[in-house]
């Protein structure tokens, strides 16, 4: 993994895997919290719903509490990431959580075209001709395939609408 | 032998150039569905069935059993190429196929997956050919408290195989477990852990996870280490089929162990998924390089997909024998059935001779044309692994995105895809195995719902789960899985300080 | 949502094209693929159905645009109903339904009633029977209700489709005839039902004919009467010379409860005149043609038609009925 060398920094390992350790313990909290909810006593007809859940959850917190303290112990003060390989992570992150989002609003098809010309000419450095053939290929073999002959119907905008399709 | 004549006369009806054309159709439709995420078997089947009104049953049913084998052949593609499973039994494949994928030997793992599928569903029609009426029966043995065992048993040869911490592997299946949870509680019709958000009532399902925790988490860490898919090296011509196949028959064992497996966990109802997992847990267990399994061995690709084929055909049965579908694709095939006025169910066999018989010697001949056709392709799908990253990302993104909305039709379930795919590359970053997570999600409700009925049946008493031969088998061997790990960690460990410390390094 | 914003364009596109194409007077017509929202899962009862009726409209060519089945199962069906009814003035969208259109609501507490859709049609209801396997003694309803008087309360298991859902509710009205109590076990489908108890794994099922008459040819398994108010129609012999017709009623053999289970068609809510009218043609012609009637032989379905008001009042009663059953059986969802 990371090679550590001194100039380059980046949020430690530690810190990350306590972070994600109290994410797990809180996840852990709310299916308890859910299935206290449901009951979770043994009824007449067996365990009811939240039984099972609610041990799940204590199994959950009692784990990461675990887990907390051995990583804490552990002796490891590499890096998680370095802060660039982090935004190189985020320029996809980012980007797919805006072509999900806009989604239910513009339909998959134009948001896919956008989203792949973006990749393509921002990450790749594609030429205009490259991208705007795949960016506009690619959802037009899925209408194909996926409307047209397997007939799942997709997300479609106003685009799509007022192309009537 | 009546049925060996039935059967001949099955090959006789299959064999017309009509019925193979659809044969070859079948086949590439269903790669097709098998490989686009989103698209199921069964997914295609239902789509396919109201065109194959014009057929005659036993054309329709041969058309439709190939796009079948076609997805089942085509699951394995897109979870060694890029480490997304579609269909729960194609999750164990992941575990050494795509790290075999990005040493460059994507063409031996594709060629190896193929060829164990082949190997499993073959080994299971001769076993529906020649012992059919037997195993119907068997199925029929299966209440709850019998299928609760058989994921015991599935859970418990899995478990402690993972290198992470334990207490790690324990959080991540408890978290696969709680998220299987969410959604309707099947025995009190009561919802639970849905915090009356509508969007949790289906609860998470196993195929937005696994694209997500998978193929988005894989994006992620790739786009860390720089724009580059690892394997692009892979050879793509032809020769790598046989070169593999010399090396496959090293591996018979494992082979015939997975086939047993397989057709074992397809006639209980309790299907594929178990039978993938049980059948790598216990071929890592049993083999010579056990320890390597994860880091790309060969053997770790023929055992899960052999037993998952194997287990998948097997389930055939019970659903014409008893009426009961061992999955959705089988389901809706069910259904099919009963649309051309077939009835599954102890008469097909008797009174649908023709039928029945052509059904199973296209079993046969699609299973070998499906293996004709997508070995030819091995190279073009080595090839998809040259494509640069800036390309071939966005249009695995999009294509995840589709799978994921095309599970329950609902964009929300687009936007979970991502959230599960930012944990996937958390989780993996700090250690913790998908693999357990995923099986908890996949078999989780199931295992608690049988559980519940068992103890439902017997008003409360655990004594259900020892009651008869089966079930106790069944339970006594889960017992002696988990505890394998147990005792061979310990064994070893008393060889190491009896040999001294310096073994260790081997 | 998305659709309800589009949806008036649709609907003026839809008009424009009717217009142009056919004289004014002309009804409504679909202008794109229409959804067929099943709130089930794949290869239930509801399932077959709507793919049979796929599978009609494909073969004989029914329809102009293609007509999509789609499984919305999550929720007990409440994903699908709730589908439905967030689409309001889309015509582009039928579900079938199955009685968990009012347990559903009732049972979980999810915000929806048929009030919110809009009545298309009744297709035909879905009888119940009492069956038990053939290997046990009980050749008639009254032997097995003698019996299970006869055992301790709760030694008799009773096996059935789902968790406070139709198969329950009958179970419950038995329990309450017979004076006794069963022990319920839900599974997750009919077939698998009919099959447990081929396996001896339950006494009795309360199964759909559809999902365990294969059974009953094998004989394997025994009906012993219909929840219905007078015996099925179909005369045809199934097994041991006998037929459908000739299974008794529950209520001549003491069981005094009646249960027929709804597959009927609703629409989105605010959908206009026309496009109910469009669909209840189309479902006129789908009855027609030989497929159906094959269909609805092999399931013994009651083959009730109703539309319009009248379909809206028998929905409207049944609903009552169910409240009632369910709070009597304490059924309802805590909030409730």
């Amino acid at each position: 993994m990371t090679t550590g060398s001194s100039s380059n920094t980046g949020p430690t390992h530690k810190l990350v895997e306590a972070g994600v350790t109290l994410l797990i313990a809180l996840f852990g909290v709310i299916v308890i919290a859910g299935s206290l909810k449901a009951g979770i006593n043994w009824g007449p007809e067996g365990p009811r719903a939240g039984f099972f859940p609610f041990y799940i959850g204590l199994f959950i917190i009692a784990s990461s509490g675990i887990n907390l303290w051995n990583g804490l112990r552990e002796d490891n003060d590499g890096l998680f990431a370095e802060w660039g390989q982090l935004r190189q992570v985020l320029s996809v992150v980012i980007p797919t959580g805006i072509y999900v989002g806009s989604m239910p609003f513009i339909g998959l098809y134009v948001a896919s075209t956008i989203f792949i010309a973006w990749f393509m000419r921002w990450l790749g450095k594609y030429n205009w001709i490259t991208v705007l053939a795949v960016a506009l290929g690619m959802p037009l073999v899925t209408y194909l395939i996926f409307e047209r002959w397997f007939m799942v119907p997709l997300p479609k905008g106003p685009v799509e609408e007022w192309l009537d399709l | 032998m009546e049925e060996l004549v039935n059967l001949f006369h099955g090959f006789a009806v299959a064999l017309q150039p009509y019925n193979i054309m659809l044969m070859v159709i079948g086949i590439v439709l269903g790669v097709i569905i098998g490989v686009l995420p989103g698209l199921g078997g069964a997914n295609g089947v239902a789509i396919l069935l109201p065109l194959t009104f014009s057929m005659s049953p036993t054309s329709a049913i041969i058309m439709l059993s190939c796009i079948y084998w076609g997805a089942l052949f085509g699951g394995a593609i897109t979870s060694i190429l890029f480490n997304i499973p579609g269909e729960p039994w194609s999750v164990a494949t992941t575990f050494d196929g795509y790290p075999m994928a990005q040493q460059g030997k994507a063409g031996e793992a594709l060629t190896a997956a193929f060829t164990s599928s082949f190997v499993g569903a073959l080994f299971a029609v001769v076993m529906i050919t020649l012992v059919a009426p037997l195993v119907a029966s068997f199925a029929l043995q299966f209440g709850p408290a019998e299928k609760f065992a058989v994921y015991f048993l599935a859970f418990c040869s899995f478990v402690g195989l993972s290198k992470e911490p334990p207490f790690k592997t324990i959080a991540a299946m408890m978290i696969g477990f709680a998220l299987a949870a969410v959604g309707l509680d099947s025995i009190t019709g009561q919802l639970r852990l849905t915090f009356g958000v509508t969007h949790l009532l289906n609860g998470f399902d196993f195929l937005i996870a696994v694209i997500g925790l998978f193929g988005i988490g894989e994006i992620l860490l790739t786009m860390e280490e720089g724009l580059a898919f690892r394997g692009g090296k892979a050879k793509i011509n032809l020769r790598v089929v046989l070169q593999t196949w010399k090396e496959l028959p090293k591996y018979w064992m494992t082979s015939l162990r997975s086939c047993f497996i397989g057709c074992w966990m397809g006639i209980t109802p309790a299907g594929a998924t178990p039978a993938s997992f049980m059948s790598y847990g216990i071929a890592k267990r049993m083999a010579k390089n056990g320890k390597n399994f994860g880091k790309g061995e060969i053997e770790g690709v023929v055992a899960p997909e052999t037993a998952a084929h194997a287990a998948g055909t097997a389930a055939l049965l019970p659903m014409l024998s008893l009426g009961v579908p061992g999955s959705p694709t089988a389901a809706v095939l069910l259904g099919g059935l009963l649309i051309w006025g077939l009835q599954p169910g102890p008469m097909l066999f008797v009174e649908q001779k023709e039928f029945v018989w052509g059904l199973i010697a296209s079993m046969y001949l699609g299973n070998i044309v499906g293996l004709l056709v997508v070995l030819t392709c091995v190279p073009i799908f080595a090839a998809i692994l040259r494509v640069p990253f800036s390309i071939i990302a966005p249009l695995i993104l999009v294509l995840c995105a589709i799978g994921a909305y095309s599970v329950h039709s609902s964009t929300f379930d687009v936007m979970l895809m991502l959230v599960f795919g930012v944990i996937g590359y958390l989780l993996k970053k700090c250690n913790y195995p998908l693999a357990p997570l995923v099986l908890a999600i996949v078999l989780g409700d199931k295992a608690e719902e049988a559980f519940r009925q068992s103890l439902l049946g017997s008003q409360g008493s655990f004594g259900i789960f020892l009651s008869n031969p089966l079930v106790s088998t069944i339970m006594i061997l889960g017992l002696i899985a988990l505890f394998w790990s147990v005792i061979q960690e310990g064994y070893t460990r008393l060889r190491a300080t009896v040999a001294g410390p310096g073994s260790r390094a081997a | 949502m998305r659709r309800s914003t589009h949806l008036a364009l649709g609907t003026i596109a839809a008009l424009c094209t009717g217009g142009v194409a056919v004289p004014a007077t002309a009804a409504w017509e679909p202008v794109r693929p229409v959804e067929f929202i099943v709130p089930a899962g794949t290869g239930g009862g509801a399932d077959q159905m709507a793919r049979t009726i796929q599978g009609i409209v494909t073969k004989h060519s029914l329809m102009k645009q293609p007509l999509v089945v789609i499984n919305k199962s999550g929720g007990a069906g409440g994903e699908g109903f709730l589908d439905v009814k967030g689409s309001g003035g889309n015509p582009h969208k039928i579900i079938i339904t199955l009685s968990n259109l009012f347990t559903t609501p009732l049972a979980t507490g999810i915000p929806f009633s048929w009030k919110d859709l809009t009545p298309v049609a009744m297709l035909a209801l879905d009888e119940f029977v009492l069956w038990v396997n053939a290997d046990k003694p009980y050749k008639t309803a009254k032997e097995y209700i003698d019996a299970v008087k006869a055992a301790p309360a709760g030694s008799i298991k009773m096996g059935g489709t789902g968790s406070k859902q139709e198969d329950q509710i009958i179970t419950v009205a038995v329990e309450k005839a017979v004076g006794t109590k069963f022990t319920y076990i839900p599974y997750k489908g009919g077939g698998e039902v009919a099959v447990q108890l081929v396996g001896n794994h339950v006494d009795s099922t309360v199964n759909n004919p559809i999902e365990a008459v294969a059974q009953w040819r094998g004989g394997k398994l025994r009906p012993l009467c219909v929840f219905d108010a007078k015996p099925m129609a179909y005369d045809e012999p199934i097994a041991d010379g006998k037929a459908w017709k000739d299974v008794p009623t529950c209520k001549s053999a003491g069981l005094d409860m009646e249960y027929l289970m709804l597959r009927g068609i609703f629409m989105a809510p605010r959908a206009t005149k026309d496009q109910v009218e469009y669909y209840v043609e189309l479902f006129k012609k789908i009855r027609a043609t030989p497929e159906w009637q094959d269909f609805m032989k092999s399931g013994a379905f009651n083959t009730t038609f109703l539309t319009g008001a009248e379909y809206a009042k028998w929905v409207e009663a049944e609903d009552k009925r169910h409240q009632a059953l369910m709070k009597e059986a304490g059924f309802l969802a805590p909030s409730n």
